[in-house]
């Protein structure tokens, strides 16, 4: 009994969107919550942040990047076919309420993540400003829909294609300077990314909060490979995440615990992409 | 029997050679032939007060079935057992017979109890191979929901109980694949994950539904499966899946994994048939397992065949304190496993990629016994010295996920384990209308009795929703002695 694709879009060169026949997941999801999901037998067990639900169709939209295998093999799949495994909501939901202004940064794919928060932020009657930001223009994903929710909207690029050219910090900066009054950031994005978040809000004492992906494999607690260190102190990012004060996060470990596979991964991407070469053109092209 | 004589040569049961069994992830012991079946069947007393069922958490009828292997009915044999086990060919694998029913077998006193685990696997085994699969007698339905959590032991032996009395069951299980432990935890070369697919399978054909991907607590909640989805009663046997860490400097470095990740990964997930299953698992040339229980042992076992060339189990006690099954410790040393015992990890270091490169372990010395009655280990200050280890596996234990205490008002959890209080003679819960059983409730311990405590909750259920209206009637099963 698999999970049937109701709707597939191309977002950008590598990243999609689905929109999946899940009707218990959407009943109960949240802003901030995450599915599990294995697109075949042989597959590995991916989280991905639920981008939004439809409650009355069953339905629950995904947003990924093609990475790796796993999310490759996701892509190939098409409306009307099924995937082997979905389990959600996932994880803490985000805690929203009426904060202010609220800054939210997102980094590249981070935006996907940041998109549901951005939607459920207003009617706690928060203002909201939008750094949209990518390394290049072809990379930024849903400005329409985050421009629309917003109150201010802005865009960088690494490489000044759209938008003020820089990073999201560096628009984030421009505001604090300029005497803009924050009382909450969230970012999402690159770990990277986030660090300097991190370090530049600490210095204007602005609570911010950042959702983490480190590597899981069940979701649910079991196995502990996602573990962060938050304030000193080891948490589970499936099930005391994925949000956490970004002013407590090691970076650093999260960074080096995501590479731990970084070479398995890669060999396993090629050999499949090699496999599907051979299949599009049996013998040689 | 009169005038039968006593054979005390227990047949053994042939298993790979430790050579062979390290290169291969297939099951080490073999089973019996029929014939030494035969053999060690007729060697039973056939006691008129048979002590063997005593011994047995499910209280399986065991010289009945063992009497039909005499009369050569294999599959009368299977009958009687299912009647009281769904899960032979597990049981007959994993449970540490050694201290049930074959510790209480009169043979036992003679140093050659009836091996009846083997015997249960043989039937079980027999059954399986001629394809068909012998279905007991179906209450006629009852038209009554009832909803089990964790599709585990506890939670499999219950639903097969309460569907054997008609009742409308569905078991969710949050996992992707059903069997709980028995696929994420007990690797294939003791326990092939075609056999547990097999005994799920008989138990989804009597009319048990089984939802994967449905995590309680997240997915719904229990009150919603009681007010929304129509269950009268719900039995949570979701087993003790939270890993413990021991806290030490270092110990989230790459390549220190907790038992239950690295097992999940080989044994859920068949990362050691990478890259053709996506998950990957590194398992470097020296690895030291922490912790001396059966988890440990699976985990040390396990490494060896995903390629470790060196496999230390570190232990702060001795061997005569091992938790672990004497069958799996001789498993383990026949292939190869060095044991440190009195010894205990008090810092990781790493390299500058953040990998382990060793560990700083402790020397240990025993002093009184503590409230397991084993003796307490205490360090020698001083004693420090480094172990060069390239993979960790932490099997120190588990304790029971908090997901359904903090999502289920009125579920009461013991503060220090994290267990759910329930009373273990009946199974209720603090909650009204709530079962539990396994290792939810009495922290990590074996398949059998989880199996035993999800029959015992079958029967209070269905003694539950038979009185439903008796004024006072969850006190009473909340205070059953």
């Amino acid at each position: 009994m698999g999970f049937k694709i109701l709707e597939k879009i191309q977002l950008g060169p590598d990243s999609t969107l689905m929109k999946i026949y899940a009707p218990y997941v959407a009943k109960n999801a949240k802003p901030g919550q995450f599915v599990i999901l294995r697109a075949h037998e042989k597959g590995e067990r991916i989280p991905l942040t639920i981008a939004g639900t439809d409650k009355m169709k069953g339905e629950v939209t995904i947003i990924f990047q093609v990475v790796g295998k796993s999310t490759k093999h996701l892509s190939l799949f098409e409306e009307g076919e099924e995937i082997h495994d979905f389990v959600g909501p996932l994880g803490k939901p985000t805690e929203i309420e009426n904060f202010g202004t609220v800054a939210c940064l997102g980094g590249g794919f981070g935006t996907a993540v940041l998109y549901p928060l951005v939607r459920a932020l207003p009617e706690a009657g928060n203002y909201i400003i939008v750094v949209n930001g990518a390394r290049s223009e072809n990379l930024l994903i849903l400005e329409n829909e985050l421009r629309d929710l917003s109150n201010e909207y802005y865009v960088t690029t690494d490489d000044g294609t759209k938008g003020i050219k820089g990073f999201v910090t560096d628009a984030l900066k421009k505001l604090l300077e300029e005497g803009k009054h924050i009382d909450r950031v969230f970012a999402v994005g690159p770990v990277p990314m986030m660090n300097s978040v991190a370090k530049l809000t600490k210095e204007w004492n602005i609570k911010t909060i950042v959702s983490l992906n480190p590597i899981m494999v069940d979701g649910t607690g079991m196995c502990g490979v996602c573990r962060v260190s938050v304030g000193g102190e080891t948490k589970f990012a499936c099930v005391d995440g994925p949000e956490f004060d970004a002013h407590l996060v090691d970076f650093d470990l999260l960074m080096k615990r995501l590479a731990m596979y970084k070479d398995l991964e890669k060999y396993s991407y090629e050999l499949f992409l090699k496999e599907l070469e051979e299949k599009r053109c049996p013998g040689k092209c | 029997m009169p005038g039968k004589m006593l054979d005390l040569n227990r047949t053994p049961m042939s298993k790979r050679s430790p050579k062979e069994r390290i290169k291969t992830f297939e099951e080490v012991a073999l089973g019996y032939s029929e014939e030494e079946a035969l053999k060690e069947a007729n060697r039973c007393l056939q006691c008129t007060r048979p002590l063997c069922i005593e011994g047995c958490p499910v209280h399986i009828k065991i010289p009945q079935f063992i009497k039909k292997i005499t009369e050569k009915d294999y599959i009368g044999a299977v009958r009687i057992i299912k009647e009281d086990n769904p899960l032979p060919a597990v049981c007959g694998r994993v449970c540490p017979q050694e201290e049930q029913c074959e510790l209480k077998c009169v043979l036992h006193k003679k140093g050659a109890p009836i091996a009846i685990g083997r015997l249960e696997r043989f039937v079980a085994d027999y059954e399986a191979n001629l394809g068909v699969s012998e279905k007991p007698y179906i209450d006629s339905p009852k038209g009554k929901k009832v909803a089990v959590i964790g599709s585990g032991p506890a939670g499999l032996v219950c639903a097969s109980e309460l569907a054997k009395m008609g009742y409308e069951v569905t078991i969710f299980e949050s996992l992707h694949e059903a069997g709980g432990v028995l696929v994420y935890g007990i690797p294939q070369f003791r326990l092939p994950k075609e056999i547990v697919k097999r005994e799920v399978d008989y138990i989804k054909s009597l009319n048990v539904k089984v939802f994967s991907n449905f995590y309680i607590g997240r997915t719904r909640t229990i009150d919603e499966l009681m007010t929304e989805e129509g269950f009268e009663a719900v039995f949570i046997g979701t087993g003790a899946g939270l890993p413990k860490f021991m806290g030490v400097p270092g110990e989230n470095l790459l390549g220190i994994y907790s038992a239950n990740e690295f097992l999940t990964r080989i044994n859920l997930m068949r990362a050691y048939k990478f890259p053709e299953y996506d998950t990957p698992i590194k398992v470097g040339k020296t690895v030291a397992v922490i912790g001396g229980g059966n988890v440990a042992m699976d985990s040390a076992r396990s490494a060896l065949r995903a390629g470790a060339e060196k496999v230390y189990i570190v232990y702060r006690r001795t061997k005569e304190e091992l938790p672990a099954r004497i069958e799996e410790v001789e498993n383990a040393e026949e292939e190869g496993v060095a044991f440190m015992f009195l010894v205990n990890p008090v810092k990781y270091e790493g390299d500058d990629k953040g990998w382990v490169k060793s560990i700083i372990l402790q020397k240990m010395a025993l002093g009184e016994p503590d409230e397991s009655g084993r003796r307490r280990p205490y360090p020698i200050e001083g004693s420090e010295f480094p172990l060069s280890v390239d993979t960790v596996v932490v099997a120190i234990g588990q304790v029971p996920t908090p997901i359904i205490a903090n999502t289920t008002p009125g579920l009461k959890v013991h503060p220090k384990w994290g267990t759910l209080v329930a009373n273990l003679t009946t199974g209720a819960t603090t909650k009204p209308g709530v079962f539990a059983g396994g290792d939810v409730v009495t922290g990590a311990a074996t398949v059998i009795l989880a199996a035993g405590a999800g029959k015992t909750a079958a029967k209070y259920i269905d003694y539950y929703l038979n009185n439903k209206n008796k004024p006072n009637i969850w006190e009473e099963l909340f205070s059953a002695q």
